[in-house]
């Protein structure tokens, strides 16, 4: 998919209420639960979602996926923001300014 | 069936089916609304024969552990039942995403602060039509509009994610575009577009509720305008109609194949309309476990899979994405829930079944046989 807009990179994402990551015990993976909808992350959108805490900011996840997994840190960078913003496309994940008053759009 | 007369084809030891992904827990057939299109059996549960709190939350573990990801609770009006709240906190306890399917009447702003403390993922409210002349006709209750607006915002107000329902027929069908407007208006992210499906009471409604060939291929294309338009802002979901159709509707997604429905009296369903079949052993959870139930009992296993297909579907190519189409309608129409869903245009019925849809939708007829309990101690 072809996203043009970049997300703020200092913006924190956060699961919308009424979408829910958990682990399927039942079939042995991760699913994110969304309004009549049931997805299945595949490993690396799993490892972005478990970021996804409504206190780490894009960048701090970056950060940490970059220096986990031994990644170029643009590649993951572009990576994380492609996936998010698909998410935000779809009202499952909301990406709150840093602080109030962050002038940045 | 004679257990001893099964050909030796048959296998010994059945695959473990997979596990379901949704239950539709029916909590009370208890309703305000009296619409002719209720999902809900003609012969509606009474309350003093509903399962009681405690045998609701056993289900709900048993569902949850069973594999069950999303909990439907609905009804009738689920808000009937005044332990709604500590169902939901106890869904949500065992790891179920839950999802409340209510009318919106007589649910006071405190109830949808407690359901939404209670921790309710997800709220639908219907809408029987797009104004209130049409939802108060419809629903056959004055002042049912005005007051599912204001809960549609309160929902909203309370950050709660809502989803709006309408139902589609012969009196509502022109007004779809206004049903989409109503959803963008209230702030809801996704719209249900559900054509009426013809079995218990909507069966009886017929030649009131079909809409022409003409009106369904209309809002068809006006769905899939709105789709593309409303893309990122609005999920619209449909539930197509399926007598003018020339493949049938996968129902269920397969007979006990993702899903099950447990009635207010505790009797366990593949799908809504599966006590129309006769002769079908539907165990109850008051004497048997969900898994049980759902790996063992007779109903869920009568039509799984494609084995009890007749040749005409298993010879198929299309075995796999319709799963037979619908065994309700099987037997709605052919007389018989093994045969070839009459929607499909392979079905010697085929033809049949849409001069059916023809002369209904021709009637004219504008009375409704509401939904309510029959006999003289109407619990409604």
């Amino acid at each position: 998919m072809n996203v043009t807009t970049a997300l703020t990179v200092t913006g924190i994402p956060t699961l919308a209420r009424g979408v829910r990551l958990r682990h399927d015990e039942a079939r042995g993976q991760w699913v994110l639960l969304a309004p009549e909808r049931v997805l299945n992350p595949d490993p690396v959108a799993v490892e972005i979602l478990k970021k996804v805490d409504g206190v780490r900011s894009i960048d701090t996840i970056v950060d940490e996926l970059a220096s986990t997994f031994i990644v170029e840190r643009e590649r993951v960078a572009t990576d994380v923001d492609a996936f998010l913003a698909g998410l935000v496309e779809k009202g499952m994940i909301e990406v709150k300014p840093a602080t109030i008053g962050d002038a940045a759009s | 069936m004679n257990v001893v007369a099964q050909p030796l084809a048959e296998p010994l030891v059945r695959p473990a089916p997979p596990a379901p992904y949704g239950m539709l827990a029916e909590l009370t057939h208890r309703c305000p609304l009296q619409c002719p299109y209720c999902s809900n059996p003609v012969e509606l549960d009474r309350r003093n024969v509903e399962l009681d709190t405690e045998t609701w939350l056993r289900v709900f573990e048993e569902a949850a552990r069973l594999g069950v990801l999303q909990v439907h609770l609905s009804g009738g009006e689920p808000t009937a039942r005044r332990d709604l709240e500590q169902m939901i906190r106890h869904c949500v306890e065992v790891g179920l995403y839950t999802n409340l399917i209510t009318a919106g009447v007589g649910v006071t702003p405190e109830r949808l602060q407690a359901i939404s403390d209670a921790g309710i993922d997800h709220v639908q409210l219907s809408f029987q039509g797009a104004s209130p002349e049409v939802t108060d006709k419809v629903s056959n209750f004055r002042g049912a509009h005005e007051r599912k607006l204001a809960v549609a915002r309160e929902v909203r107000r309370l950050g709660l994610p809502l989803t709006i329902n309408s139902v589609v027929h012969r009196a509502n069908i022109h007004q779809i575009p206004d049903f989409i407007e109503l959803a963008l208006s209230l702030d809801a992210k996704r719209i249900e577009i559900a054509h009426s499906q013809y079995y218990g009471w909507a069966l009886r409604n017929r030649r009131a509720l079909m809409p022409t060939r003409e009106q369904v291929f209309w809002a068809l294309d006006v769905v899939e305008e709105a789709r593309v338009r409303l893309k990122g802002k609005l999920t619209i979901d449909a539930v197509v109609p399926d007598y003018y159709a020339r493949y049938p509707k996968p129902c269920m997604n397969g007979w006990g194949r993702q899903s099950l429905n447990v009635t207010p009296s505790g009797k366990v369903l593949p799908c809504h309309a599966a006590e129309t079949i006769p002769n079908l052993d539907f165990w109850n959870v008051r004497e048997h476990s969900l898994s049980d139930v759902w790996l063992n009992s007779p109903a869920f296993n009568a039509f799984r899979g494609t084995d009890w297909m007749p040749e005409l579907c298993r010879s198929c190519e299309r075995k796999e994405i319709d799963w037979g189409g619908c065994r309700c309608q099987a037997m709605a129409i052919a007389g018989d829930a093994a045969a070839t869903d009459p929607a499909c245009h392979k079905s010697p019925l085929h033809a049949h079944m849409l001069a059916l849809a023809e002369a209904d939708a021709a009637s004219g007829e504008v009375e409704y046989d509401y939904r309510r309990y029959s006999g003289p101690d109407r619990a409604n």
